[in-house]
């Protein structure tokens, strides 16, 4: 194997300008940082809703639901960045489509974000119902019996216990997100992705490339991990379930 | 708008989305037969005695699990022709990957799956004077499968869907096809849509048909 090692090309100037592939790799986790959290917002608060709608007792509202979760969870998320990028534009109103396709500031971010929120908030919704189902049926019960409405049922019984059983998928489901984040290099988001295949063409280390880009998401990987751990441990219910200790 | 869409692109161009088609669907079972048969072996030395084997396996396990797939990706195309010194080709490469990388997710199945065979039945292998290849074989692995076999599906489901990654490598999958046809007749919109409705009318038939097997295999244990 021939292969000439250079450790110091992240201190090295780009090829035609005057930043350093270093500059390049830090703004792309700035990018992909904040892609991840943007649509983490947007598929907690959507997923929340739609997990919590797939178990009320109105049956338009739960077919609704499940349709939502299985379009979104039988096309690859590569596809659907495509379709939001190139595809749904087109479906929008005359005036609207044409400040998307031209004005719209931070288009691929704004794209990306909602593409992979949406996606993710499918997964959510999946495990917030698996959640409130696991609940023994006599808390609703109950909730109603003293006289609340299914909505405070929901706010005060349901869903708080919920949360806390799901916690530990959705602590994956939050990796996941820095991960599924890569994707959105296809419609020309410049995170970590990107800047790696960049740096890659533009200064031909790509094992040292490769190798930062990857402790990098290795790293945003474990801070998600962590954080959620303290989450976890925060919001334990004393004398139910792991909150023994 | 709707109305504006040009339908007519679809029937030119279906030859070559059925060759790109082909090589998902052939991606597809390689790396599911490979990355269980592989996912399996590393389930075994996670759960053997032996330390060093154990270690060695869930590094690996951990760490195909905590990258993008798209770095994994990325990453063998690279090294690969660097260790065997000659280019590879990007259909060859993502064969590769895609067996090494679902093989580390195919290996927890296979983990769960051999723990919840109960262990009475290990037991009664050795007690018959089985060796551990022989259990494991004839005893624990094949009630580890059925046990396994929706998860499995599922995920397999996944594998699907995650091929189309392969197009940061340009490997010319269904998604490529459709990407390529549709600049060749500037018709990106038709070809978007119609590759999405392919993945997603194969995608929710198999995993109607994995729930429906799920029920089954439930009510015969």
């Amino acid at each position: 194997m021939k292969y000439h090692w250079n450790w110091g090309i992240f201190f090295e100037q780009i090829k035609y300008g005057d930043e350093t592939y270093l500059s390049w790799l830090i703004s792309g986790l700035g990018w992909t940082v904040a892609v991840s959290l943007a649509s983490w917002v947007i598929a907690l608060l959507l997923g929340f809703a739609i997990g919590t709608v797939r178990t009320t007792p109105r049956t338009w509202l739960v077919r609704l639901g499940n349709a939502y979760v299985e379009l979104f969870r039988n096309i690859p998320l590569l596809v659907q960045m495509f379709l939001w990028f190139f595809v749904v534009p087109e479906f929008l109103p005359r005036n609207l489509s044409l400040w998307v396709k031209q004005e719209m500031p931070a288009k691929e971010f704004v794209t990306a974000t909602v593409c992979l929120g949406l996606f993710t908030s499918a997964r959510i919704a999946e495990q917030v119902r698996a959640g409130i189902q696991s609940l023994p049926r006599g808390q609703r019960m109950a909730g109603l019996a003293m006289g609340l409405t299914l909505p405070q049922t929901y706010r005060y019984i349901l869903l708080p216990m919920a949360f806390r059983i799901i916690i530990p998928p959705l602590t994956s489901e939050f990796m996941n997100v820095f991960k599924n984040s890569s994707v959105a290099f296809a419609i020309g988001v410049l995170e970590l992705t990107f800047q790696a295949r960049q740096m890659q063409e533009d200064s031909e280390q790509g094992i040292e490339t490769y190798l930062a880009v990857t402790v990098l998401y290795f790293v945003c990987a474990f801070i998600a991990n962590r954080m959620m751990a303290f989450i976890e441990k925060r919001s334990r219910v004393p004398g139910y379930i792991a909150a023994a200790k | 708008m709707l109305g504006q869409l040009d339908l007519s692109v679809l029937k030119p161009s279906l030859p070559f989305l059925w060759t790109g088609l082909k090589f998902s669907a052939n991606l597809t079972l390689i790396a599911m037969s490979g990355g269980i048969a592989i996912g399996t072996l590393l389930a075994m030395a996670r759960l053997g005695k032996s330390r060093p084997l154990t270690a060695v396996a869930s590094a690996y396990v951990n760490l195909m699990r905590s990258i993008p797939l798209l770095m994994v990706i990325l990453w063998f195309f690279l090294v690969i022709p660097l260790i065997i010194g000659k280019p590879i080709g990007a259909e060859y490469s993502a064969l590769i990957t895609f067996t090494a990388f679902e093989a580390a997710y195919y290996s927890e199945i296979m983990r769960a799956g051999i723990q919840s065979v109960a262990k009475g039945q290990v037991m009664a292998g050795y007690a018959l004077g089985m060796t551990y290849w022989q259990t494991m074989a004839l005893v624990v692995l094949p009630q580890a499968f059925r046990n396994m076999i929706p998860v499995l599906l599922t995920q397999t489901i996944i594998l699907f869907q995650d091929t189309s990654l392969v197009y940061a490598i340009g490997a010319k999958d269904l998604l490529k096809a459709a990407d390529i046809a549709g600049k060749n007749y500037n018709r990106p919109v038709e070809m978007y849509l119609f590759s999405a409705v392919i993945y997603f009318a194969l995608c929710y038939t198999l995993s109607s048909i994995v729930k429906r097997l799920q029920i089954k295999l439930a009510v015969v244990r």
